[in-house]
């Protein structure tokens, strides 16, 4: 199936990523909200993660793309394209 | 105990559905024949698959229920991930798939008719489906429940939102879309759990000080049927020191029954027969890919403990050992309801009541959780029902263990975060639903349908069906949910009967797999012994205060236990020996039907051995397996 998980995988993150981190600028130092997570700005630390991480799914997902539009069609099956565990 | 969202967190959710929407959407143009519905054309790469084995069972029960148990039994309740699951998913991988994937059946009562005959299938098909559209309603149901009472939304628009998600992205892209989303399940719930978890425990000050914290907890309660001995210290930080007898810890399992009920027959029988989680195996597009996706779910599954157990035992720690924390595990919304309700009526012992004061006091009942539902408008019953939760939670008996997830999201994450973790709950509610759908899909379209109704027709006409038995199923889901909210103790007995049927599985499949002589006359009444095994065992059996029926002892107080999770363990244990044993005795009484040509690739010794195909080493499922059950012995070791 020509259908790279990934890539959907690496927006929803990304994307979540950047929410988090753009919310946590915006209300850095609002005691209010971060009494919850003990005065710990974890929506801007979190924000961050999640970005690195969807934007390395991304990586893979535009990588293994270009590895498959290199190799000549009759050979397309034979692409690994899992990344292994 | 209330969650408040704001406008971000639906942001978040939104996003959630809209993906998971569009992953069907995307999928739809792939699905041209049955088999692209049903088993996804076996063309998923073992990682992904791998990943929806493992979050095909993350479903509610598993992320509530370890939770709730994390703080009702401590470290112990690993067992279930580092004696249960991850040997037997190494097993799986190892000895069973070979077979499952090679012999190109299409479910695992399918696997059943080609190794024994047409009744043993019908038996496991038809109770299997029967069993997957109840577990989808209760599912759906717990959902509902959970989301009317944190956040106020409505039961039945729930119910509704819910069902309509799941309908619509199983219809367009079948178990493909189901794999899909559970990988993205997976993901959200790793991510969305691991920033709770760390910011709980840096609360409770590191993993040393929780131990020390851990201490008064255990130490505190008093042993069932004693009168003054309570547990040790370390009760619930040590996986392994307190199973020397089942009175030593809260499960009330000693290490013979642990090892046996929990770890080789009900782990290995649900992660090695289950349809639900084998399904996600048989689509991956390779033998070797198949044999690795069980194997790729055991490396996060032997971690997650960490996501799932650890939270409840940090939870009972801030409850009873450092109440400045702030936070509590809240108290059962329906003790609150009864001491309101006992007091508005001035009952004093609600033990004892003649039956017109029951019927008095189910009534008060209704009507002050009625009240409850609008806390704004009824502030007198409201601040009651807040001072009865401050009163009521010394006592751990009327703690809501379910809640303990959930509450500790509300307590912890801030907006925004908040969002992540309370879409990560939902998910996993939503795809165990949708396990739940695919694997019933399938059954009932080639195990019921085309054996027994429709032969010979189209394989469009099969894809149709497919998609009707989605819609089908759904619905009958949705009439089991509000079947599980009206009458609580039918849902009960459903379960338990669902348990008798399942506990003596893998002796059938262990004898089938291993020793060409087991028959079909064999396997069948092998089957219902252990079924009738285990009824009857649980007719003997019975704990401490349990009321008599659903809880056992219909037949006479016989066995006495100290949990109900002790009981569970043994009757599974007599299902298992039952079954095994009335296997065999058919099996030598009655002549094989089957040659050995025709069970080639069925069973273990008539089978070649998969040749290696190159592949280097940490994708040789036998030695993926190995090293797997190396590092589970570690952390057995390092939490013993």
């Amino acid at each position: 199936m020509n259908f790279d998980l990934r890539l959907p995988i690496g927006i929803l993150f990304s994307l979540y990523g950047l929410l988090l981190t753009g919310y946590g600028a915006l209300t850095n130092g609002d005691k209010e909200i971060y009494k919850r997570s003990l005065d710990i700005n974890i929506n801007l630390i979190w924000g961050v993660v999640m970005l690195a991480f969807g934007a390395f799914m991304l990586l893979l997902a535009i990588r293994s793309r270009k590895a498959q539009a290199q190799v000549p069609p009759a050979a397309k099956s034979k692409v690994p394209t899992t990344t292994g565990v | 105990m209330h969650i408040q969202l704001s406008g971000i967190d639906y942001t978040i959710l939104l996003v959630y559905f809209s993906f998971v929407i569009g992953i069907g959407w995307v999928l739809k143009r792939y699905m041209k024949g049955s088999s692209d519905f049903f088993l996804s054309g076996r063309s998923i790469p073992a990682w992904v698959t791998g990943l929806a084995f493992l979050s095909a069972n993350l479903g509610a029960q598993e992320v509530i229920g370890m939770g709730a148990s994390g703080a009702k039994y401590g470290i112990m309740t690993s067992h279930f991930y580092w004696v249960g699951a991850i040997p037997a998913m190494v097993f799986l991988a190892i000895f069973m798939m070979p077979f499952y994937y090679g012999s190109k059946a299409r479910s695992v009562p399918e696997y059943l008719k080609m190794r024994f005959d047409e009744k043993t299938r019908g038996l496991n098909a038809i109770s299997f489906a029967v069993m997957t559209v109840f577990s989808s309603g209760i599912s759906m149901h717990a959902l509902a429940k959970l989301l009317e009472l944190l956040m106020g939304w409505d039961y039945n628009m729930c119910i509704l939102l819910s069902a309509f998600i799941v309908l619509v992205y199983i219809f367009l892209g079948g178990l493909t879309s189901a794999i899909y989303n559970e990988v993205l399940q997976f993901f959200m719930i790793v991510l969305g759990f691991s920033p709770l978890v760390i910011l709980a425990l840096k609360n409770a000050g590191g993993w040393t000080a929780l131990k020390a914290k851990l201490i008064p907890v255990a130490t505190a309660q008093v042993i069932p049927g004693t009168v003054d001995s309570h547990y040790a210290a370390g009760t619930w930080t040590q996986s392994w020191a307190h199973m020397g007898s089942y009175n030593a810890n809260p499960m009330g399992a000693d290490w013979m029954t642990m090892v046996f009920g929990l770890g080789f027959v009900l782990s290995f029988g649900y992660w090695c027969t289950d349809f639900l989680v084998v399904q996600r195996a048989m689509a991956a597009n390779s033998m070797s890919a198949a044999r690795r996706t069980p194997l790729i779910a055991a490396v996060p599954k032997m971690l997650f403990p960490a996501l799932v157990i650890l939270p409840g035992m940090i939870a009972i720690a801030l409850h009873f050992s450092q109440p400045e924390a702030g936070y509590f595990i809240p108290v059962d919304r329906d003790v609150i309801v009864k001491s309101i309700a006992a007091k508005q009526l001035a009952f004093t012992d609600t033990e004892h009541l003649t039956p017109d004061q029951t019927t008095a006091l189910n009534n008060a009942k209704q009507d002050v959780s009625k009240l409850l539902k609008d806390p704004k408008a009824h502030p007198e019953i409201a601040a009651q029902a807040a001072q009865l939760e401050v009163d009521l939670r010394g006592d751990r008996k009327n703690l809501d263990y379910n809640l303990v997830i959930p509450s500790l999201l509300g307590h912890f994450l801030p907006v925004g975060l908040l969002g992540i973790g309370f879409t990560a709950l939902m998910a996993s509610f939503m795809s165990g639903m949708a396990g739940n759908v695919t694997a019933f899909n399938t059954v009932w379209t080639y195990d019921i349908y085309q054996s027994y109704l429709a032969p010979k027709k189209s394989d469009n006409h099969y894809l149709w069906m497919g998609r009707m038995a989605t819609i089908c199923g759904i619905v009958i889901s949705i009439g089991c949910a509000y079947l599980a909210s009206r009458f609580n103790n039918i849902m009960d007995m459903l379960q338990l009967v669902f348990g008798f049927v399942n506990a003596p599985l893998f002796a059938t499949f262990l004898l089938g797999m291993f020793w060409r002589r087991t028959t079909g006359h064999g396997a069948f009444i092998g089957l219902l012994s252990g079924t009738l095994g285990a009824a009857i065992f649980h007719g003997l059996a019975y704990t401490n205060g349990a009321e008599v029926g659903i809880k056992g002892a219909w037949i006479a107080k016989q066995f006495l236990f100290n949990s109900e999770m002790g009981q569970n363990f043994t009757m599974a244990i007599v299902a298992w020996v039952s079954c095994f044993a009335v296997t065999i005795i058919v099996s030598l009484a009655t002549t094989r039907t089957k040659t050995d040509k025709e069970l080639t690739g069925l069973v273990y010794s008539l089978t070649p051995k998969p040749k290696k195909e190159n592949e280097p080493w940490y994708q040789q499922p036998v030695t993926l397996g190995v090293i797997i059950l190396a590092i589970t012995l570690v952390l057995n070791i390092i939490f013993w």
